[in-house]
């Protein structure tokens, strides 16, 4: 197969970052929707089932309901601060996914509609390659806090600050532990890249990082709640104490972008703790890898991805949300010392093991 | 593949951001010119619960917040030197295990007395 020229390789790259984002996109109107629901389910009520067959539409109508509805900013806020904030909420949101791997590659199909040179041609499902995938990631989820902080401080309402505050000191406390919690993985698989640490679990579940990693996938599940903000963690927008957090001034479509950003925030921690923890888009059983020639990759990674989801909307029908003191304190005094002990342990027991 | 491929990596990277920054400003832009504004001074007024606003919201706020930030950067850098430590330490062996077990005790000791000062303490 021939080598691709760089316009070949930057349509490849762009088609796919665009359905990555519709694909983000969809999956949000949808996660609201069945978040909606189950949470319904689990306080014995029905949840939206008005809109369309058993309420399929609610995601429909909710858009054109947000899009329609008045364009709000309050007197006292800072107009341009005011807008540009979930726009920058929502854009370092989807910057996040550019090094995730979504699968293995994906074969193209020998479709007589597609150009030559794409017929037959496997398309890994990553849009960007880079040998510091990890690093970028910690670095653009840092990023995370600049749509919060200017949402929070722009609008000039005292809820609106306290919320942002809070979110701002909670994601610095957790992003510690989850960047430090991704170190056990980097340690066994050498490489920054994402896709290696991927390639490293294959072979069954015994290689998955969530089982010979057991206290980093803890600790990074506990920082990954706090870090996107869901309950327990969800103290930046503590309805009964801070009305709406960061967004009680935000209306209309810039509410939703907030909102947008915030789901987009937990599906990119549910995928990376798919692809660092529980081997990506690798069956448990390698039997059951493929069936009837067919790869199941995508399958498995989305299933996998969709437990995790699932068990973020779980933990807010069942737990009660913490107090801001006892959150600090678990942030730092137990996970922080935890998650660098791990290390060390993780990088003696490799030694030993390689002497 | 990747490793030969003729468009530097993190290009894409940027085509993402520009795809990402383009529908927001589309999207907001879009429900501006649909959902149109009709102010009244009550309507724009900050809202706290009802009650006329008392005061700005950019007054002071509690010294912790700062505090957490620099100890976040302090940690922050830590985990940024783990990563590439990480990546070779097999070369580097036990040489690289008491390296990191000192350098994180070096931290550690800032840790102690950041708790024993109550910095951690909310």
């Amino acid at each position: 197969m021939t080598a691709l020229t760089w316009p070949q390789e930057l349509a490849i790259r762009s088609a796919l970052a665009l359905t990555v984002v519709a694909f983000l996109l969809g999956l949000f109107s949808v996660m609201t929707y069945i978040e909606r629901r189950l949470l319904a389910f689990m306080q014995f009520r029905l949840g939206p089932n008005r809109t369309g067959p058993l309420g399929l539409f609610q995601p429909v109508a909710d858009g054109i309901k947000l899009f329609f509805k008045e364009e709000f900013v309050p007197q006292a806020a800072n107009r341009w601060a005011f807008i540009a904030a979930p726009a920058v909420a929502i854009t370092t949101a989807l910057m996040a996914v550019a090094v995730i791997p979504y699968g293995g590659a994906v074969t193209m199909p020998r479709f007589d509609l597609l150009p030559e040179w794409l017929r037959g041609r496997p398309i890994p499902l990553q849009i960007a390659h880079l040998d510091v995938g990890v690093l970028y990631l910690f670095a653009v989820s840092t990023l995370g806090v600049y749509g919060i902080v200017l949402a929070g401080w722009s609008a000039n309402n005292k809820w609106s600050l306290i919320g942002a505050l809070r979110s701002s000191a909670q994601m610095f406390s957790y992003e510690l532990a989850l960047g430090l919690s991704w170190v056990g993985p980097i340690l066994l698989a050498e490489s920054l890249r994402i896709e290696d640490i991927v390639a490293c679990q294959a072979g069954g579940i015994h290689r998955w990082n969530a089982i010979i990693q057991l206290p980093a996938f803890m600790i990074y599940l506990f920082a990954a709640t706090a870090e996107v903000g869901r309950l327990p963690f969800d103290l930046p927008e503590a309805e009964a104490e801070l009305v709406a957090g960061f967004h009680t001034e935000y209306a209309s479509m810039k509410f939703a972008l907030l909102q947008m950003a915030e789901y987009v925030n937990m599906i990119t921690v549910s995928v990376l703790a798919t692809d660092f923890f529980l081997g990506g888009w690798h069956a448990p059983l390698v039997s059951l890898q493929s069936a009837a020639g067919v790869n199941l990759g995508l399958l498995w990674f989305g299933g996998k991805t969709g437990a995790l989801l699932f068990l973020f909307i779980w933990l807010r029908g069942t737990l009660p949300r913490l107090r801001y003191d006892q959150l600090m304190r678990f942030g730092w005094k137990v996970l922080v010392p935890a998650a660098v002990m791990h290390i060390l342990g993780t990088a003696a027991v490799i030694l030993w093991l390689t002497r | 593949m990747t490793a030969s491929s003729p468009l530097p990596s993190y290009v894409p990277i940027l085509v993402l951001g520009a795809i990402a920054a383009g529908f927001a400003i589309l999207t907001i832009l879009f429900s501006h010119l649909i959902g149109r504004p009709r102010s009244t001074p009550a309507k724009s007024a900050t809202y706290e619960c009802g009650m006329p606003p008392v005061g700005t919201a950019h007054a002071r706020f509690p010294v912790k917040f700062y505090l957490v930030c620099v100890i976040f950067i302090l940690f922050d850098v830590d985990a940024a030197f783990l990563y590439p430590w990480a990546l070779v330490f097999r070369e580097l062996g036990i040489f690289g295990l008491i390296e990191m077990a000192l350098f994180v005790c070096i931290l550690g000791g800032g840790f102690a007395y950041a708790w024993k000062t109550g910095a951690l303490d909310w």
